[in-house]
């Protein structure tokens, strides 16, 4: 079993498993706004194979990075809107 | 419907669109020919940087008037060509290139361009995101960037609104110099004069007149406002642009209206395949990562190859052909067509009209390099 560790999402502590997919995580935190379009609508993970751009969030800085493709690690900050 | 006219243009990328506004606009019975679609080809390809280059004296003076036109044009267009007056920024990485910004600074600077001289504090704190440590650069506050295929677009709807008339997919197999364009289902048309504004593959209409197919790749990223404030480009960008060496890279980056992040540049001859080559493309990106390496974190969403229709002279082609009575030239644009389409349409329809242009245009004429029949014999 691996190792529980902390990430930040939107600030709030979060204990999860090390290498956790994030997209999973955010999903089970009950978030469904990973991020809008241009336009204002929201936008969450709908290929979870890193295919369609939907599930995107920042990570520790970085915009637009795909949260199915993007493994949980220690101290990892992340912002969706 | 009728099937000779005053004036048929041949390609419908921006060049085209431009000259078919304005000849309309004078009332001539005007006819477009795109063999795909407006603004498609070359014009979809590039950054849709307006620029004002000085590689010579005939480029910064056709750069700058036509720049000024799309300043003006800009006013009232502002959304609908995506227009961006981000300036451009060139980054000086040596004392060399810092003594070519202070040349550059005194050429722009006595011929009435808005320029401004940056050292090493000043440049960092325009641009955050650059790698600290440049010497310097060259702001040039009044250049801009648009979204090309939308400004073509929109000319080619302005020529319709005075009466041009545009037809897409309808591809030309010949041209002779009696005025006589056949089109590829083998129905003729006829005009008073046909103008060439069909980029690269210009030469198969008009043999003697060289246009070569100078290839370049792009990357665009998703989404980052602020992560750039200008056009930036390293002032080597001039050698690889003028370099006669068969690969060069340069770094170029690009702030979108819409956010997005368009990253340049390469330059490649002898290579005619639309193929996107990783080879060059990693050493052009290697190139960008040394000036901004934050570039490593963004997310690109697509890339591309598109081909420049360059010269030998690196001078565009703007009127009559010698030896070909009915035969004109409005190609071979390189990498500032985007910039120079709107003066080559004014100075197209200028011509047509006997009328003086506003800046000289004998550097232009395609007779300084087709001699005609007389010559040739």
């Amino acid at each position: 079993m691996a190792d529980m560790i902390t990430i930040y999402i939107n600030g709030n502590e979060h204990s999860v498993r090390e290498g956790e997919i994030l997209s999973s995580v955010l999903a089970k935190a009950g978030i469904t706004e990973f991020h809008k379009s241009p336009d204002g609508s929201p936008r969450g993970p709908l290929c979870g194979m890193g295919t369609c751009f939907e599930c995107t969030v920042t990570v520790n800085g970085n915009q637009h990075c795909r949260s199915c493709q993007t493994k949980c690690k220690s101290g990892m900050k992340v912002e969706t809107r | 419907m009728n099937s000779t006219y005053d004036v048929i243009i041949i390609g419908g990328g921006i060049v085209g669109c431009c000259c078919a506004k304005y000849i309309a606009e004078c009332g001539r019975k005007t006819l477009l020919l795109e063999r795909q679609m407006i603004g498609g080809g070359t014009t979809a390809s590039g950054m849709g940087h307006i620029v004002v280059l000085d590689d010579s004296e005939s480029q910064f003076q056709l750069c700058r008037y036509s720049r000024d036109l799309w300043t003006e044009f800009a006013e009232t267009n502002t959304e609908k060509i995506e227009w961006n007056r981000c300036g451009t920024l060139w980054v000086a990485a040596d004392q060399e290139e810092m003594d070519a910004v202070k040349d550059r600074f005194t050429y722009y600077n006595s011929r009435g361009v808005n320029v401004e001289i940056l050292d090493q504090k000043s440049i960092t704190e325009t641009e955050p995101n650059l790698k600290p440590g440049f010497l310097g650069g060259l702001l040039v506050p009044d250049d801009a960037v648009l979204y090309p295929p939308a400004a073509a677009k929109l000319f080619s709807k302005l020529a319709e609104s005075y009466g041009a008339e545009i037809r897409q997919y309808t591809e030309v197999i010949n041209t002779t110099s009696d005025g006589s364009v056949t089109l590829k289902d083998g129905s003729k048309i006829h005009a008073d004069t046909i103008i060439i504004a069909a980029g690269y593959n210009s030469s198969d209409l008009i043999t003697d007149l060289p246009v070569i197919k100078r290839k370049g790749h792009l990357v665009v990223t998703n989404r980052y406002p602020g992560m750039i404030n200008h056009q930036i480009i390293e002032l080597g960008y001039l050698k690889s642009a003028h370099s006669a060496a068969k690969e060069s890279v340069a770094f170029n980056l690009h702030p979108c209206a819409n956010g997005k992040i368009i990253i340049g540049s390469s330059r490649q001859f002898d290579n005619y395949s639309k193929d996107v080559n990783f080879d060059i493309l990693g050493q052009m990106l290697n190139r960008c990562f040394e000036y901004m390496p934050k570039l490593k974190d963004l997310q690109a969403i697509r890339t591309w190859a598109g081909f420049r229709p360059a010269t030998p002279d690196k001078t565009p082609y703007i009127g009559p052909c010698p030896g070909e009575d009915k035969i004109w030239a409005a190609t071979g644009h390189e990498g500032f067509g985007i910039t120079t389409s709107i003066a080559t349409g004014k100075i197209i329809s200028e011509m047509l009209d006997n009328i003086e242009s506003s800046i000289p245009t004998a550097p232009y004429l395609p007779s300084r390099i087709m001699a005609g029949d007389a010559q040739n014999g």
